[in-house]
This record gives C-alpha cells, structure tokens and sequence, in this order.
C-alpha cells in the first residue's frame, strides 16, 4: 500500500489556500467566537471565586512577615548556629535594635508578635515588651539590654523559632495540621500526644461523613422508590414534602432537633412515658456523634432522594414485568433487574451528601458536642479567632487535597459516567 | 433649551444629594439586649445631637477580629467603631488593625474633671480599647434541683456528689482551668504561675476530667440560659447579664453564684484605615458614648457595670422592671466577695498553646 498523504497533490480551495489552512482559519475564528462568548463568565468566576481560594491557599506556605520586619537581623542570624547551645552574638542584637526601632515606629513588631507565637508561646508579649522599650535603649552592650527586658532573650528557643521561621515560605502551617513540628534539636516528629487533635479531626470527618451518606442511603432508597411508583398527583404531595426542609432555615432545623433530642426533651420525654426508659437513666442523642448524625442526615437526605429519584423516574416498569413474568421472585426481580439501574442514582446522592458533609460546619458546631464536631470547626476556629489563617489555609488545602483523592477513587472504581443526576 | 435646563437641574439635585442626606455612621455591635441597651443609652441621643448622623447597626462583633482583618487587607474598612472583648481588643492592636487612642485627649474627663485615664484606671488594658462595661462570667444555677444547701462556692460545680445533674461549661480553657486550679487547692494569686507549667495544665484538666462525663459544652452565651431554663443542666457559666434576664425578666426558678467570678471588660476600638473624616466621627460619638453619664445610663438597660468609677454613684433603676439596678451589678460589693481577675496579657501569650491542649483533652 502507498502512502497517498505523500504522493497526491495537496489539496487547496479555489482561491490556492491549502485546504488545511483554511479549516484551520475557520475553526479559529470559531473557537474565537466560543471563546469570546464564555469570557465574561469566566472571568467572573477567576476572579470571584479561583483567585481567592488561590490565595487563602497561599497563606497555608506564606511566611515574608519575619524578612520583612526584621531583615537585617535575619541576614546577621544567618552566621549563627542553631544547634550551638549559644546565644546569637552582639551584631545579631545590634541589627535586631535597629529592625525593632523601624518595626516599633510603624507598629509591625506587634504584629510580628502574634504570628512567632503560634509557634512558641510568649513570643506575643515579648515583642510587645521590647517594642515599647527600644527606643530608649542606650548605645552599645544591647546583649545585655535585651536580657534586662526580658529573660527570653537569653534563651536559645527564641532564636531558634527566628532563625527557623525567617525564610519567605514555610511548611511550619502544614507540619502543624498534622500534628508535627520540626525543632533543631530532634528534627521532624509528632507533637506530644496530649496536644494532637487534627489527624483525628480528620479521620472523625470522614468516618462521620460516610456514616452520615450511608444512613442517607438507607433512608431516602424506600422514600425515592415510593416516590416514583406513585401516581403523579400522590408523589407530588409527598415530593413537596420532601423539599419543605429546604425552605426551612438551616439554623432553625438544628436548633429544633435540640428541643427533640435533649435530655428533658420530647423524645426522651416521649420513652419516659412510655416506660421504656427510667427517669434517671435518659438517653443521651445531643452533643455527641449521635446527635450530629441524626441532625445532618435530615438535612443532607434531599440530596440523596433527589438524584435517586429522577434516576427510578427514568427506569420502565417493564423491565419488572419481564422479570417476574420469566420466574423470578419480587426480591430476585428487584435485586438482579431494578437495583443495578438505580446504582448511577445511589452514585450521584452519595457524592452530593458526602462531600456536603465533609464541610460541614454550623450543625456540628450545635448538636456535636465535643465528640461530634468536625476538622471544619477547627478551621473555623482559625479563621475567625485565634485569626491563625496560615494554619486555617493549610488544614483547608489538606481537606481539598482529601476530596479530590477520594474524587478520583471513586472514578476509578464505580466510574463517574455512571453517576446521573436524572 | 428644554433639555439643557433639565440637566443643569439634575446635575444641581444629584450635587446636593450628599449634603441633603445624613451621613452614614456603622456601628458593630453583640445584637440582642445589648445592642439595645446601647442604642437606647447612646445611639438615641447621639442621633437627636446630630442629625445629620445616621447610625447603622451591625451585629457582628462576634465575628469582628475576622472581619477587620479582611477589610483592613481589601482596604476597604465598611466599619466606624467596633465593640469587641478586651483580649480582641488587645488582638486587634497588636495586628495594627485599631487605632490607639489618647484617653485624655480623645475620652470626656469625668464630671468632677478627673482625667479620663484615671476614671478608668486600670480597665484600659490596651493603647486601642475604650472601656465600656464591666461584664463578668458566673455561675447560675436551678433553685429547684440543688436541695435544701444552694450552692455558695464556686468548688460545687466540682462536687457532683452533693449537686448532681449536667452542667454546663464554656467550650475553651479560658475560666475553666482557673477555676478548675481554683478547686484544686491553688492559690488565687498563683494560679498564673501554676498554669504556666506543663504540670500545671495537666493539673487543671484532671481537674475538669472528674466532671468531663457531666459537661454540655457551650460556645454562644445564650446557651446556658436555654439550657437552664429546660432543666437540662443544675448549673452553668455564661454572662452575668444573661442570667439576669433569665432570673428578672423571665421569672425562672434560677438564682446566680457569684462567687469566683471572672471580670472581663468589653469596649469599643476604632479601625484602622478609616478616611480622615469618618475617624474624626467616630472619635466624636466615642467622646459621647463614653462620658459618665452616658455610661450610667446603659446600666438601667442591662446588667454589667460601667467601666467609669465615677458612673458607679449614677446607677440607678431599670428602665422597665423599676428595679434598683446597682444589686445586679457584677461589681456591687455583695457580689464581689470573691472576683477573679482576668490575665490577659497571660492569655494572649498562653491562648493557642492552651487550647490546642484543652481541645485535644476535649476530643480523647
């Protein structure tokens, strides 16, 4: 066989342009034109929505604040050996009187402060203290000086924690949402056992959280099934009932499970009466795991009856009817010919509720108590009062990291093709 | 013709519109009986002063630290004056978020001519704060539940023999490991030093590990109140002016336990970045909110005490129960017996650490 790309005569239009170039032409104006059209929602959605999660993500690794505030002392520091046992020398102090008389007149030693004591307790003070008296220091000896403020001058730790963080970025956010710190002396190892909490943060989330999808599965399965074997006006009625909840606000929701599942509340009033339960021995549903799951599996189930729904909507009643017609029980017909097509329907509710609930914040904050809250209230936490938005950015891009892994397996293994939303 | 002179009209209505209209002062605040307490005691007549001043309230001061970062980093402050707790406040100067404020300057002098910076004393815990009111964190507890000995030392929270039932404790170490140090045999005027040992901590939270099986949790200051209320905890801490509406204005059979009380201030700061003219504003309105009288007022409001000693004498009734105020302050010698100083300075070193801890204990 000849190859015939080489021997026959290129192809033109009738004006002499290559054929090839002209669709290229076309097709460009084309793309341009497409291009053109999905700008503006494009744009708004970099700026509005990528640029910022691109920059909260940042801070998770961002540290010039040290360089910036004290750069002389960070260049001085630099001949200074961490593992000496020794203090810096009198060009360190020397350069550090100068940085804080610039840092102190334009009020960033403070600010300095806070952010060294996420890393060392009494950095915050320390800096305040020293701020406040730099500018009456005498000439010469400042060794000294420094130690007659505050002993913490003197002491190795200081610097270290100076020295470790004065580089531009830092993985010090990361080490510290798993749990790990690096320190000069033993290097890169976990933190002592009464102050880890975020890898079993993390691992609470996720257990929760496919506790919470699986218990949605159960219970929305029946209700979809029910709902697209009715008669239009029947499921209807029901179906707006199962939307009520979202015309309900959120807070208000939670806050009546509370009145529910309190120990002086209607359920448990509800089983005293009844005699199921003693007086003194009420169950206990609210501020602990059990509460936060039964709280969020109400909230998240229309996120499951949904999908299922309009994927049983599509599936014929015929298949059924051959099914049974050619021997097979109900629950044969139903497990073997009805089930597998509502797999891409489960698929599609599961993601939804699991990922809704892997960010869950507000409902476990409430009904949670100490054993039900999730890695989102500890982010929350961070963003809005200790104001430690490294740490924040850092446990957030872990979550995110976690997300799209668990994304991806879940390609792999059921197939996103076979996830339909109706 | 016609056109041209429906321009020039136009252009001389849209010219006058920022002049015509009010000038929009954002005033954020904790929401609730609070704000109320301060739009009545100062928002009202501030207004009646001012007219052209329009006052917005805002109730996010819960949130405020956050917030102020934010606007402060977009450069675009929306905010004129904040309320915040004094450890925000101490926070949000360090981070060069509020301006500093010269109290003799920037603060009335009390009516005898006392200079600012002694009527408050000791209360301007910050170069940016301006003390308003002195709030404390007590205990309340049910009359009905705790037997024929009511409870008078702040030790029976830790007594689950004599007084058992849930109780309910604020969801961070603040308070509670002093009070738990408090319980353990610590002396008032060490426990700073105590807690700023590892064995210290360790100490406290064994403390709080023997009643951890019989704490709610609370991290909103209505919480408590609820939870009383429905009798699902024999006692708990929250604010004292919470409580009082609970036991005043609600009638529940609950009574407060003073004793160890925890003072803490709550004041306004003034942003950083604000434009020439609305920081002048705001330092106009503080001036106001903030003179002797303007602070007695609030207190017929709501139960916290005015940051000012010499708003003390003017305390008088509230506005709608007609009751004497002066009993229900935190700061009324009856109630004072025992109170229990705050640390900031100590919490502002010691907050992250010790919560990560507390958190950490909270979870295993």
């Amino acid at each position: 066989m000849t190859d015939t790309a080489e021997t026959s005569p290129m192809l033109t239009t009738q004006d002499g342009v290559p054929l090839k170039v002209s669709i290229a032409r076309a097709t460009r104006r084309q793309k341009l034109r497409a291009f053109l059209l999905v700008t503006p929602l494009l744009l708004f959605v970099l700026i509005t929505f990528t640029a910022p999660i691109a920059d909260m993500l940042y801070r998770s690794v961002e540290n010039d604040i040290v360089s910036e505030t004290l750069p002389e002392t960070v260049v001085a520091l630099e001949a200074w050996d961490e593992s000496s046992g020794e203090i810096p020398n009198e060009d360190v102090f020397a350069a550090l009187v100068r940085d804080l008389e610039i840092a102190a007149a334009e009020k960033t030693h403070t600010r300095l402060g806070s952010r060294l004591n996420y890393e060392n307790s009494g950095m915050s003070s320390l800096f305040r203290k020293t701020g406040r008296r730099v500018k009456r220091m005498d000439e010469g000896n400042y060794t000294e000086q420094f130690i007659a403020i505050d002993e913490d001058w003197g002491t190795t730790k200081t610097w270290q924690v100076i020295k470790q963080f004065s580089s531009p970025v830092t993985a010090g956010y990361f080490l510290a949402a798993v749990d790990a710190e690096r320190t000069p002396e033993d290097g890169l190892q976990f933190k002592p056992s009464d102050e880890r909490i975020y890898l079993f943060l993390f691992w609470r989330t996720m257990l929760l959280s496919v506790t919470i999808t699986v218990m949605c599965i159960l219970l929305g399965y029946p209700i979809a099934f029910l709902l697209s074997n009715l008669p239009m006006r029947t499921s209807n009625l029901l179906m707006i009932l199962v939307l009520l909840p979202f015309w309900t606000s959120l807070l208000v929701r939670t806050s009546a499970w509370k009145v529910l599942l309190q120990q002086q509340g209607v359920i448990n009033d509800t089983l005293v009466w009844i005699g199921l339960v003693a007086d003194d021995s009420r169950l206990q549903l609210i501020n602990n795991q059990t509460g936060t799951v039964i709280a969020m599996t109400h909230i998240l189930l229309p996120f499951m009856i949904l999908p299922l729904f309009s994927v049983m909507k599509t599936i014929s009643p015929t298949y059924m009817r051959a099914a049974k017609s050619m021997g097979a029980s109900d629950w044969y017909a139903f497990w073997r010919v009805y089930f597998p097509q509502t797999v891409p329907g489960i698929g599609a509710g599961s993601i939804l509720v699991f990922i809704l609930s892997i960010g869950y914040y507000i409902t476990p904050e409430l009904v949670g108590g100490t054993s039900g809250i999730f890695i989102s209230n500890r982010i929350a936490y961070h963003i809005s009062s200790s104001l430690n938005w490294g740490l924040a950015a850092a446990l957030g891009v872990i979550l995110l990291t976690v997300v799209l892994v668990l994304y991806w397996l879940y390609d792999r293994i059921v197939g996103i093709d076979n996830v339909k939303l109706g | 013709m016609k056109l041209k002179s429906l321009l020039i009209a136009a252009t001389a209505l849209t010219m006058s519109v920022p002049a015509a209209f009010a000038e929009d002062m954002t005033i954020v605040s904790w929401g609730g009986a609070y704000s109320d307490s301060q739009n009545n005691a100062y928002h009202k007549p501030y207004m009646a002063m001012h007219p052209d001043v329009n006052i917005i309230n805002d109730e996010s001061s819960n949130e405020a630290v956050a917030k102020l970062r934010a606007m402060n980093e977009a450069g675009n402050v929306t905010w004129d004056v904040v309320d915040v707790v004094a450890s925000d406040a101490i926070r949000l100067c360090d981070e060069g978020l509020a301006v500093e404020i010269d109290p003799d300057k920037d603060l009335a002098p009390a009516p005898d001519g006392t200079p600012a910076s002694e009527d408050f004393g000791d209360l301007l815990v910050s170069e940016c704060f301006i003390p308003q009111i002195v709030y404390s964190t007590t205990f309340g507890y049910r009359t009905d539940k705790v037997g024929d000995e009511p409870p008078t030392d702040i030790c029976a929270v830790f007594d689950t023999e004599k007084y058992p039932g849930k109780r309910s404790l604020e969801k961070r170490p603040i308070n509670n490991v002093e009070w738990a140090l408090l319980c353990d045999g610590v002396a008032k005027e060490d426990i700073y030093d105590v807690l700023s040992t590892p064995e210290g901590v360790d100490q406290a939270l064994a403390k709080l590990g023997t009643i951890k099986d019989d704490v709610i949790w609370w991290s909103a200051g209505a919480e408590t109140p609820q939870l009383l209320a429905d009798g699902e905890v024999v006692m708990g801490s929250t604010y004292n002016g919470r409580l009082f509406s609970v036991i005043e204005e609600q009638d529940q059979p609950v009574a407060m336990l003073w004793d160890a009380q925890v003072f803490d201030l709550d004041g306004w700061i003034i942003p950083a970045g604000l434009p020439e003219d609305r920081l002048k504003a705001a330092k106009d309105y503080i001036y106001f909110a903030t003179d002797t009288q303007r602070l007695a007022d609030q207190a017929k409001y709501i139960s916290y005490g005015p940051a000012r000693k010499s708003s003390a004498p003017l305390v008088g009734k509230h506005a709608d129960l007609g009751i004497e105020m002066a009993p229900h302050m935190p700061t009324d010698p009856n109630n004072a017996k025992n109170t229990f100083l705050y640390n900031y300075e100590w919490w502002a070193d010691n907050r992250d650490d010790l919560d990560a801890k507390f958190q950490a204990w909270l979870t295993q």
